[in-house]
């Protein structure tokens, strides 16, 4: 009986098996890679606007306290949106007449709000609170970034769960005092870890486990 | 005990609805489909859903304010004082608001008539407000029409009218307390002296009116429930179908709640009906005792309590009875309340009146008052008198304000009819129904937190309606289309609520006045004429024996949709009725004996022939019913309500008449070949053999305190596979009581629940394959013979086992328990194998089988809660505690750096409890209520001994019967 396999097909599944492997890994990676790319993540990338606001010039160049604009961080889930008539307090004044600024002239004389395109998203089925974390010692840049520095504003971080989750397990690693929180620019010192647990014990911040617990954003 | 008559007789139906998850067919695909195209789907399905779940995740807007109101943090609730009616009557609450969206009602803390519990009616109101099917705009016959060509014709009406004095003008309202109204009806009255104003209220309290108590016609009686030590109800519904209803239970709770066997006390309770209500089922002695016997049972009950009279003869099973209630009334002279339903007659009324007065109950557990309608009428008589104008022709401009009446008029009126005689006819309605299909013009109406408005509690406490959100619509208040007819420029409905006050304090203080007035929501005193009277005997009137031969039959408001107008409300639809716990129908309610008779089952259809007038009716059959009296409730078999009640159930009004408005002897049923399935949750979730429900009377528990306890063993603290203190934690640990000795029944906490948590609606079809989605049940259990049963009421939600048998078998870990002790559901992990439901013992796990969040119209999205995830299809739900309540009030504590204080946090089916009878807490801080109340002797965990270690526990139900008479 003659063979079945010719001597070549030693080679060919030799090479068919390397390329499967390399073909199921190059597909995790590549799954992988978009997931962690900025396509899916955002991170990084400027979303348009119905109106080009500028971060960069506002608080960079102006110097405007984050919560003149977002006024509720402190005391609400929602940081709050500048409503028209907060743009308008300036905007009356300055740079009344630019065809930039039309929408939000349009939208005071029409009443119609502007519709913003929502940088920082996460699922509907997580509870985010802003005033727990900016009282607790979570300052506006560890998630938001060098926000000065966005001429359109981007998002800084993933906002998945495991990044959420890095902070909520070690939150010493993250928090700064009180006076810094609204500092675009605060870096950790070089003891973190120790002033840090000193923090988290000023901030009375739970530490037994439970701010991983799942019922504290899902519910 | 025992939960159904199937139960009772161990059918094969029940046996497999016990052995069974859900009932068969629920987590089955039936439709006709073949297997080869089921698995075509499934692999288009599959390869979809993998490239579905690649795209990103979708840009979403923020829309801010234009400008910003002053008061609103974006994210954080408003709360706002307003008050809801049940028939006519205020019961403050207080609305919840997310910028501007009200989605949750709860009652107010300061108002009389709430005490901070509310209605079932209440929390559905809310859903009413955002109903698709409401008049959205102002039509004339099938066109739309303006405001300004309507008012242009009612100027043409007016003007032909004002040479009579208004000679041709009616108008019809239902009844009126609201004090701004009452002054707009006068204006109307001074400029049209000749027009007329009737009122009409299917569910019309005429017989209490008539009474006189303390002398005057239509006078208010009060009841304190919490100082009487012996309660004598004939036939009413005083806990659940009442004006002050919610009150009531509250005072009564107070005298029915137990905590230690020392000194223990409970009032005693004796009610005698024909058809089971909630408050008959609370009854330490219920007697089963058909309507028209009632009367003489009062008679009987007069003589014997010695107010005078000859007495009468009873039926052989109701002696004993009033034996033993009149003995008990005797002896706690002064301490006791007798009480009527409005379902009886006047004369009865009357009795009743002599015997508290005899008694010296007046001006101790009673009080009288002068209405606090603002013009108390006979119904009835003001209704007929109205149909026989029309017939003749001298009604020439009608306005119904509201109201139902070509649906809910007694069928002998022929209200359609005479209708069509009257040449200009306007209805002001929030839903276009029967009556506005027969009239020219359809007045959309603004819902209550629309519009402003005021109105009256039974004890003359106004509270001012004030609007929560801008109408949705074109609608206009009743105030406004009042207003028109002064034919001067209409003014806003806010003006003419102001001006009234206005009036009575035309000071300068009024503006600080007004104000605190709208924020608190309860205002004693003002314009409230609350006149204590001392009561005097009413003549007696001579009880008319019955008349006819035959059945009795019976009219009774709906529980869910009342006399109708709440058959459109889903959530009251799908909301399982008290004992038959039938959804989405009603049924001719009958005993089981009159059902052995008649060789009738569930579901089979009667021809009812009462007084010459037929309806066929599915028939249910109800232990503890009078034996030879028929139930009909109300409410049903709309023709025109919406795509929610449209031709649901059959319409009872076809056979009521005006003198048999509550019910009549002559009425003769005869089986014909027509069966329904109804929805009825009541097998559903079954257990068996097991001692869920525990229940003793209060001298076994002075003897044996710890006989709840004592009914099982409940394993020790080590005594478990896994690691006893796994779940041991230093921070807080939720617990929940729900106290049995207090619960009603009412059914208030699965409602609030829904509204709290956007609980969805399924449907008839899916509630039968025993798909309803309600996190907390009502447990319905019997005990005793059928025809004369104990009943026992038993809220169930979620355990939150310590080890939960559910967290064991699901394979993703999407169910764990907490470090504080909640069982949580993740459902962003959960796959739906639905093994936990199956393992658990308490089957309060609901899975969302299609998606039932996802036919909602645009508006009804708008009453979800935003703290709470709309859950999608695929995913096991359940009872949370709240969780979105603990971690509100959580993070403002820590805001403030302080300890959640005990009280502070209140489930939704806590906080709308009227009997109070649900305790929510911290059992790590020895000295919160619930702490309290777990150490009590009554205290047990439910199937405690399969080593769950339930968080939520129950007080035993104690009964307080009298000695002298077997129970």
């Amino acid at each position: 009986m003659a063979q079945i396999f010719a001597r070549s097909s030693n080679v060919h599944s030799k090479v068919i098996i390397v390329l499967v492997v390399v073909l199921v890994c190059g597909a995790g990676w590549t799954t992988y890679a978009v997931f962690w790319s900025p396509y899916t993540t955002y991170v990084g990338v400027p979303l348009d606007q119905p109106v080009p606001f500028s971060h960069k010039h506002h608080v960079g160049d102006d110097g405007i306290d984050c919560r003149y604009c977002h006024t509720s961080v402190e005391k609400s889930s929602f940081a709050g949106v500048p409503s028209t008539q907060v743009c308008m307090t300036c905007h009356s004044q300055l740079w009344n007449e630019t065809p930039t600024l039309a929408p939000v002239r349009a939208s005071l004389t029409s009443d119609k709000p502007l519709r913003w395109n929502r940088v920082n998203d996460l699922p509907d089925f997580v509870y985010f609170n802003h005033s727990i974390h900016v009282n607790k010692g979570v300052g506006c840049s560890t998630c938001h970034g060098e926000i000065d520095k966005m001429p359109l504003t981007w998002r800084a971080q993933t906002l998945y769960m495991k990044w959420c989750l890095e902070c909520h397990r070690a939150p010493q690693n993250y928090v700064r005092p009180s006076d810094q929180i609204y500092n675009l620019h605060w870096k950790p010192p070089p003891d973190q870890e120790k002033q840090g647990a000193r923090l988290v014990a000023q901030y009375r911040i739970d530490t037994s486990g439970r701010l991983t617990n799942c019922s504290v954003c899902h519910r | 005990m025992w939960r159904s008559l199937e139960e009772l007789a161990a059918t094969p139906g029940f046996e497999e609805m016990l052995h069974r998850e859900f009932p068969r067919g629920a987590s089955e695909w039936t439709n006709e489909m073949q297997r080869r195209d089921f698995l075509r789907l499934m692999g288009a399905s599959v390869a979809l859903a993998g490239l579905g779940a690649c795209t990103k995740q979708p840009i979403e807007k923020i829309v801010p304010y234009v400008d910003q109101p002053e008061e609103v943090i974006p994210g954080k609730p408003l709360r706002f004082a307003s008050a809801t009616s049940f028939c006519g009557f205020g019961q403050g609450i207080v609305v919840t608001s997310y910028e501007g969206r009200p989605t949750k009602i709860e009652g107010n803390p300061d108002h009389p008539a709430s005490r901070g519990a509310t209605s079932v009616w209440a929390q559905a109101d809310v859903l009413d407000l955002y109903d698709p099917d409401r008049a959205k705009v102002l039509t004339n016959g099938d066109s739309g029409a303006t405001w300004g060509t309507f008012l242009d014709r009612l100027k043409v009406a007016l003007d032909a009218q004002a040479g009579s004095g208004g000679a041709g003008l009616r108008i019809l309202t239902q009844t009126v307390t609201s004090p701004t109204m009452a002054a707009q009806l006068q204006e109307i009255g001074q400029k049209f002296p000749t027009a007329k104003w009737h009122q009409w209220e299917p569910l019309t309290r005429d017989a209490e009116r008539e009474a006189r108590a303390g002398g005057v016609f239509g006078a208010e009686t009060l009841y304190d429930f919490s100082k009487a030590k012996v309660i004598v109800a004939l036939d009413s519904d005083f806990l659940y179908l009442h004006p002050a209803a919610l009150r009531h239970a509250r005072d009564f709770a107070t005298r029915r709640r137990v905590e230690g066997p020392q000194g223990a006390s409970m009032s005693r309770f004796y009610a005698v009906e024909p058809t089971p209500s909630i408050t008959g089922s609370n009854a330490d002695h219920r007697l089963a005792l058909a309507g028209h016997e009632i009367p003489k049972l009062a008679a009987a009950l007069a003589a014997l309590v010695g107010s005078g009279g000859e007495g009468a003869n009873v039926p052989d099973e109701a002696t004993t009875w009033v034996w033993a209630a009149a003995q008990d009334l005797r002896a706690n002279a002064g301490a006791s309340i007798v009480i009527a339903g409005e379902t009886q007659p006047p004369e009865v009324h009357a009795l009743v009146g002599q015997i508290n007065a005899s008694l010296g109950n007046i001006n101790t557990t009673i009080r009288h008052c002068a209405s606090v309608e603002t013009n108390p009428v006979n119904q009835l008589q003001s209704l007929q008198q109205l149909v026989q104008e029309m017939k003749s022709g001298a009604v020439e401009v009608l306005l119904i304000l509201g109201g139902n009446p070509v649906y809910d008029a007694p069928a002998d009126l022929d209200f359609a009819g005479a209708l069509q005689k009257v040449k200009l006819r306007l209805h002001h309605s929030l839903w276009p129904n029967e009556t506005s299909e027969r009239c020219q013009w359809l007045i959309p109406a603004t819902h209550f937190l629309e519009s402003w408005s005021d109105i009256r509690a039974f004890d003359g406490t106004v509270t001012i309606v004030q609007p929560l959100v801008e109408p949705l619509y074109d609608g206009f208040s009743a105030h406004q289309l009042l207003d028109a007819f002064l034919l001067q420029p209409v003014r806003s409905a806010y003006d003419l609520v102001r001006a009234t006050w206005q009036k009575n304090n035309p000071t300068t203080t009024f503006e600080a006045q007004w104000r605190s007035i709208l924020s608190d929501g309860a205002t004693p005193g003002i314009g409230g004429d609350l006149t204590p009277e001392q009561g005097a005997a009413s003549a007696r009137a001579a009880i008319a024996p019955p008349t006819g031969q035959g059945l009795e039959i019976l009219f009774r408001p709906d529980p869910s949709t009342l006399d109708g107008r709440y058959a459109n409300n889903g959530w009251l639809q799908e909301l399982p009725k008290p004992f038959s716990k039938i959804t989405w129908d009603n049924a001719a309610l009958v005993s089981p004996k009159l059902a052995a008779r008649e060789h009738l089952e569930n579901g089979d259809y009667i021809e009812l022939n009462f007084r010459g007038r037929k309806l066929g009716a599915p028939i249910w059959i109800l232990p503890g019913q009078a034996e030879n009296s028929v139930t009909l409730q109300l409410g049903y078999g709309r023709k025109k309500a919406g795509q929610t009640g449209t031709n649901k159930g059959y319409n009872a009004y076809t056979l009521r008449t005006s003198d048999a408005l509550w019910q009549g002897v002559g009425l003769t049923i005869r089986k014909i070949d027509r069966h329904l399935k109804f929805a009825t949750t009541q097998n559903h979730f079954s257990i068996e053999g097991r001692d869920m429900y525990r229940a003793g009377t209060l001298a076994e528990f002075i003897r044996q305190p710890q006989f709840a306890t004592e009914m099982a063993e409940v394993p020790k603290h080590d005594e478990t596979l896994y690691n006893p203190d796994e779940y041991k934690n230093a921070g807080y640990a939720w617990a929940m009581v729900v106290d049995l000795n207090t619960c009603i029944g009412c059914n208030a906490c699965t409602i609030a629940c829904q509204a709290e948590n956007n609980i969805p609606i399924v449907g008839k079809a899916q509630v039968i394959a025993g798909r309803e989605m309600h996190w907390i049940r009502v447990d319905t259990y019997y005990a005793g013979p059928p025809n004369d049963p104990q009943f026992h009421h038993q809220p169930v939600p979620c355990m939150h086992c310590q080890d939960a048998p559910c967290e064991l078998v699901c394979p993703v870990a999407a169910t764990m328990t907490d470090d504080e002790g909640l069982n949580v559901q993740v459902y962003n992990r959960c796959v739906g194998t639905r093994y936990c439901s199956n393992n658990c013992p308490y089957k309060v796990r609901r899975f969302n089988f299609l998606e039932y969040n996802g036919a909602l119209s645009p508006s009804e999205k708008l009453v979800k809660n935003p703290e709470v995830t709309v859950r999608c299809r695929g995913v096991m739900e359940k009872c949370t505690y709240c969780l979105q309540r603990i971690n509100a009030a959580r993070i403002t504590a820590q805001l403030e750096e302080r300890k959640i204080r005990d009280g502070e946090i209140v489930p939704a089916c806590a906080q709308v409890c009227p009997a109070e009878a649900i305790t929510f807490g911290d059992i790590h801080d020895p000295k919160s209520r619930v702490s309290r109340r777990k150490a009590l002797p009554l205290d047990y965990g439910m199937l405690a001994e399969l080593n769950t270690r339930p968080r939520t526990s129950y007080a035993a139900k104690l009964r307080n019967p009298n000695p002298q008479l077997k129970s």
